[in-house]
């Protein structure tokens, strides 16, 4: 029997080595109780956002899609919807991804790319939620709540990947010392 | 400490003009979706059901008792200047009293066992049109 051998490029190494950190994110997070059932800082989405500034939008897509599947398997959730959720909120944030990243760098910086994406996020999970598993108009008094966790995670895995590209373009190490 | 504080200045630093109206409007955004979204719109009638069918809607700018004769028994509702709540049911558990007056557009108590609800109705249903 002829075996053969699936031959892979550079760029897939590097899409499976950043998936890999931003699974490693994900599964931290999972563990980590939230004092608001369905609040999570979402601090997976940072290696997106990194890897859409440093590689471009097609690696960054795969490297959150992958994310999604991945981190679903570990926790068991695949097909769930919970899985929903995540693919939901990760497709929609992508797609604002795209369109944001033609905005101006004069003007804006990674840190309204993460605000925004964290906008798309809560609105494709809310989508999700109110068409599929909650059909009740009620679900539109949870808006707020997660507009406001949107802009405070959004802002704040923002400036930790600016803070991360800074130190990424002056050479300095990747991680730094809180 | 001061690192992080340093970390801090830098990162608010390098937020950019854009960056500052996104932060701005989205601060807006919510302010405005928390009055569009949990603003109390004031009820105004009160509507019974029983079973599947509308028993009555009275007007809650009154002060008056319904009393309402379910499968297992008689209920009373009681209605006052603007608020309406069971006051009095046959049923076992009682939650539908216990949920005391309702003020507010939208809300609504239960009597599963003798199947009557009430709910407060305002000058429009809210979300009606995104319903179905």
């Amino acid at each position: 029997m002829k075996r053969t051998k699936i031959q892979t490029t550079a760029d897939d190494h590097r899409i499976a080595k950043l998936a890999a950190f931003a699974i490693a994110l994900h599964m931290i997070e999972a563990v980590i109780p939230s004092p608001i059932p369905g609040v999570k800082p979402g601090i997976a989405n940072i290696v997106t956002l990194y890897v859409l500034t440093q590689y471009g939008f097609a690696t960054a897509a795969w490297v959150s899609i992958l994310r999604v599947f991945a981190s679903s398997l570990l926790l068991g959730q695949f097909l769930s919807p919970t899985f929903a959720l995540s693919l939901g909120g990760a497709v929609l944030s992508l797609m604002m991804l795209w369109l944001a990243m033609h905005l101006p760098k004069k003007y804006f910086s990674i840190v309204s790319l993460s605000i925004l994406a964290a906008f798309a996020h809560i609105a494709g999970q809310l989508m999700i939620v109110r068409l599929w598993l909650i059909p009740h108009a009620s679900v539109s008094y949870l808006i707020p709540i997660f507009a406001i966790a949107a802009l405070f995670f959004g802002l704040i895995n923002g400036l930790i990947t600016a803070k991360l590209i800074y130190n990424k373009a002056s050479n300095k190490p990747e991680m730094p010392p809180l | 400490m001061l690192n992080f504080s340093h970390n801090l200045k830098l990162a608010v630093k390098s937020l950019r003009l854009g960056d500052w109206l996104i932060v701005a409007g989205s601060l807006i955004a919510i302010v405005y979706l928390f009055q569009i979204l949990w603003s109390s719109e004031h009820a105004t009638k009160v509507q019974i059901r029983l079973g599947d069918k509308v028993y009555a809607t009275y007007t809650l700018n009154q002060q008056r008792d319904v009393h309402v004769h379910g499968p297992i028994g008689n209920a009373v509702i009681s209605i006052a200047h603007g608020k309406a709540r069971f006051s009095k049911s046959p049923c076992h558990n009682q939650y539908c009293v216990h949920q005391g007056w309702l003020t507010r557009a939208g809300q609504a108590a239960i009597c599963l066992p003798n199947q009557i609800s009430l709910e407060l109705i305002g000058e429009n249903k809210p979300y009606d049109s995104l319903n179905y």
